[in-house]
């Protein structure tokens, strides 16, 4: 007895001693990032703030809201162990589950918003990412999935509808539909700007089609099933593929791949569409193989290239921009903008999609959540620290001068230099001309989207490492796994999108419904390549910068669905009786909420010209009432007026969508609170679980001895035994 | 030398299962062990109908941003 309780507190005391470390080491991340004024500091230490913070979160708070507001019960069998079908429905070992689950929300998101936000300076950025994923993000995650799973991997809109209620849940389908068609249209933009002019680039990632292809067929006839085996043979051809546009770039095959911006939204657009209609196993499955392989590897050698590199931050902590809202990059404000901007990393409502899809329905045990949950979004965030340091390692100048909308920097190269030097930073014409070669691309200037900025500081960090020598390989490489699953991501986007369009028109015209009806099928694909096409046409030749104009809608996009997703969570924890707890989710709704329609307020209603749609279209309606303008002007004034119309329009709408959901679920929760008797439980009853699994990444020392009494191994099992799958136990 | 072959299997393991190639062998297990007297698919068709079902419902197999 009294052994015990020594040895009890003995991990007490080593565990107070082990926290009291984690958060020195945080701390001074942040005093270190934050405290510098005008010298250079080293990525170590936002590394170090970002993993003490993400430490602590997930000790603590994460633990918290896991036992004290979810009461996630591992007595309690989820969907998986009670509805095991062996095909959606099936408890998977919770360390798969978790790469599945990251590499389901990972996406070019967390990479471009960084490197945008950059423009404030790394301190704003950071401090949202890292803050908001602890309070807003990763709850968010985690919150979802537990109801979900609970309700046995219902999809956020079905909980919407029912929890809500019929207009809450149309309005939410309604946004998801609208904010699909503007990410795509924004990834897709983002690889435009990344290929266009740049013959490697647009040769390695054509040559993914057919390598894809021939996976598909592999799979499909040769070795049915041996994905990992044929995933391995693809990577090595993507690598050569890699190694041989260099190759292509340097032949006289290379005007053939020099592709303009328009040609390249025609080719993607009509790629799109053709990929959307063939089977699956033709091209999307094989190259989402390939993309989870390419993402998992490169984020795994990004960590160690920046931890070996450790190299130094040349962005100043906060820049005028922050405070004066005229930034080159993106228009408007720290408040709400930064917060806009940088949404996948922070919270980003897609997620709660796949936390109330596919992965609620694999789940092992409800105490799991907190690791699947928030711990996958702590990673995701972790993924975009790291794409601020890249845009941070970078010359300022150079930083700006491939950033800023062409029609800040003026018109000639001598203005642009001019314009960026005017700002305070240094750069020359050489020096960029030295830097566009570094990397073997024809010029630097103005390649907005982001891409190219993370391809650049990724090859500056990986390149030290290595050798001076691999920096173009490393620029190319970091374009092509930025591409590639952005690709993926238009494939997949576009089958959603129908999906969603075929289930609603079917209730108008029944055959609609049916996915194997061709010519459904063709014209639903057709509708939503055609949107998603438009706004990447108009991003394109926008003159007033594409990436500025949209990302600013996507961001608003993304977090109105983190709002209707928080909404959902907030209603049924009031709905279940917790009120005293709503806050978890409840803060985060008000300050997402806050966020969202601040922007979208400013979006409609700003007279700045550089920050409002509609002050933007007046501005250039009056210069066509007044009759000076002519030639390429008059249209662009043209182009003008019409873009921003659309773009305000849809920013009003977002607006009206998020508050439609919110006051809908606001009357629910007053009722319920009212008369709690009234509320009706959506949630399966209690089974109890015959399965064991530890909760954690590691097992402890009790779920040890729970295992072995039981004769499983470290990725648990039925208790019956059946269940064992795991071959290599510890 | 022991060690290697350990955390190499490990990897292999865990590379198989997150890519999905172990779906037909859990496949097999939960058809033997729950419904013994029924036919089991061979892997050509059992993968087939894995790929088609995404194709019925692209929301499985969604990614993000």
């Amino acid at each position: 007895m009294s052994t015990a309780v020594t040895g009890q507190s003995r991990n007490k005391t080593r565990s107070i001693v082990v926290w009291t470390i984690v958060a020195l080491v945080g701390a001074a991340g942040w005093t270190m990032l934050a405290l510098s004024r005008g010298e250079e500091v080293s990525a170590a230490w936002m590394v170090a703030a970002a993993a003490g913070s993400y430490a602590i979160g997930y000790r603590f708070y994460s633990k918290f809201i896991a036992y004290k507001v979810l009461k996630a019960d591992k007595t309690r069998a989820t969907p998986a162990e009670r509805l095991d079908n062996g095909i959606d429905f099936q408890p998977t070992d919770r360390r798969v589950l978790f790469g599945h689950h990251f590499a389901a929300i990972s996406g070019a998101g967390p990479l471009v918003g960084p490197v945008l936000a950059a423009q404030m300076g790394y301190l704003p950025g950071t401090i949202w990412i890292i803050a908001g994923v602890i309070f807003a993000g990763a709850v968010q995650d985690m919150v979802v999935l537990f109801f979900s799973t609970r309700r046995n991997g219902r999809s956020l809109g079905q909980m919407a509808r029912e929890e809500i209620g019929p207009l809450g849940g149309a309005a939410a389908l309604l946004a998801v539909f609208a904010i699909m068609i503007i990410l795509l249209a924004v990834l897709a933009l983002v690889v435009v700007n990344a290929l266009a002019e740049s013959p490697w680039g647009t040769f390695s990632i054509g040559m993914t089609i057919p390598i894809a292809l021939f996976m598909g067929f592999y799979l499909r006839v040769i070795r049915p099933g041996r994905i990992a085996e044929v995933s391995l043979i693809g990577v090595a051809l993507l690598l050569l593929a890699l190694v041989a546009g260099r190759w292509v770039a340097k032949s006289s095959w290379a005007e053939a791949f020099t592709l303009s911006k328009e040609s390249l939204v025609i080719w993607l657009v009509v790629y799109a569409f053709i990929a959307s209609v063939l089977p699956v196993w033709m091209l999307l499955a094989p190259r989402d193989y390939l993309s989870t392989f390419m993402k998992l590897g490169t984020i795994a050698l990004l960590f160690i290239g920046v931890v070996v590199a450790a190299p130094m931050l040349k962005m100043d902590a906060v820049t005028d921009f922050a405070t004066q809202g005229t930034g080159p990059v993106f228009a408007g404000s720290l408040f709400p903008f930064v917060f806009i901007t940088i949404a996948c990393g922070a919270l980003s409502g897609f997620h709660s999609l796949i936390s109330s899809g596919t992965t609620p329905k694999m789940v092992e045990k409800e105490t799991q959540v907190r690791m699947i949950g928030y711990g996958s979004m702590l990673l995701e965030s972790s993924v975009a620290i790291m794409a601020m340091i890249a845009a941070c390692v970078l010359d300022p100048g150079l930083y700006f001068g491939m950033n800023s909308a062409p029609v800040v920097l003026g018109e000639t190269v001598q203005d642009w230099v001019g314009t960026i030097q005017s700002w305070g930073f240094t750069i020359t014409e050489d020096q960029m001309v030295a830097y566009a070669k570094s990397v073997e691309e024809a010029s630097l200037w103005g390649r907005t989207g982001g891409a190219p900025t993370f391809a650049i500081g990724v090859a500056e960090i990986f390149s030290t490492v290595t050798s001076d020598g691999l920096k173009a390989f490393w620029y190319h490489f970091a374009i092509m796994f930025e591409a590639l699953f952005i690709l993926t991501a238009l494939d997949a986007g576009t089958r959603v999108g129908r999906f969603m369009l075929q289930d609603t028109l079917g209730n108008v015209y029944k055959p609609l419904k049916r996915v194997s009806w061709w010519p459904g099928l063709i014209v639903s694909s057709a509708i939503v390549t055609g949107l998603w096409g438009y706004f990447l046409w108009v991003g394109v030749r926008d003159p007033l910068g594409g990436i500025n104009q949209l990302f600013p809608l996507f961001g608003i996009s993304n977090q109105l669905l983190g709002a209707v997703a928080l909404t959902v969570c907030t209603t049924l924890l009031i709905k279940s009786g917790r009120l005293k707890w709503a806050w978890v989710t409840g803060v985060p709704l008000v300050w997402v909420a806050t966020v969202t329609l601040t922007a979208s307020w400013q979006k409609v209603f700003s007279d700045d010209p550089r920050v409002g749609f509609f002050a933007q279209g007046d501005k250039a309606q009056a210069a066509i009432d007044s009759g000076t303008l002519e030639g390429k002007a008059l249209t662009d004034a043209e182009t003008i007026v019409t873009n921003t119309t659309v773009d305000g329009v849809l920013s009003a709408l977002f607006a009206i969508l998020v508050v439609v959901v919110i006051a809908d679920a606001a009357r629910v929760c007053i009722k319920s609170v009212r008369n709690p008797a009234s509320v009706v439980s959506h949630e399966e009853p209690y089974t109890e679980s015959k399965y064991i699994a530890p909760a954690q990444l590691f097992a402890t020392k009790e779920e040890k001895a729970e295992l072995q009494a039981a004769g499983l191994g470290s990725g648990g099992g039925r208790i019956d035994g059946a269940g064992d799958r795991s071959e290599v136990g510890s | 030398m022991t060690a290697v072959r350990t955390a190499a299997s490990r990897i292999w393991w865990y590379v198989r299962e997150l890519t999905g190639e172990t779906a037909y062998e859990r496949y097999v297990a939960h058809v033997r062990k729950d419904h013994p007297d029924a036919p089991v698919q061979s892997r050509r068709e059992f993968e087939r109908e894995r790929t088609d079902r995404q194709a019925a419902d692209p929301r499985q197999g969604f990614r993000c941003c």
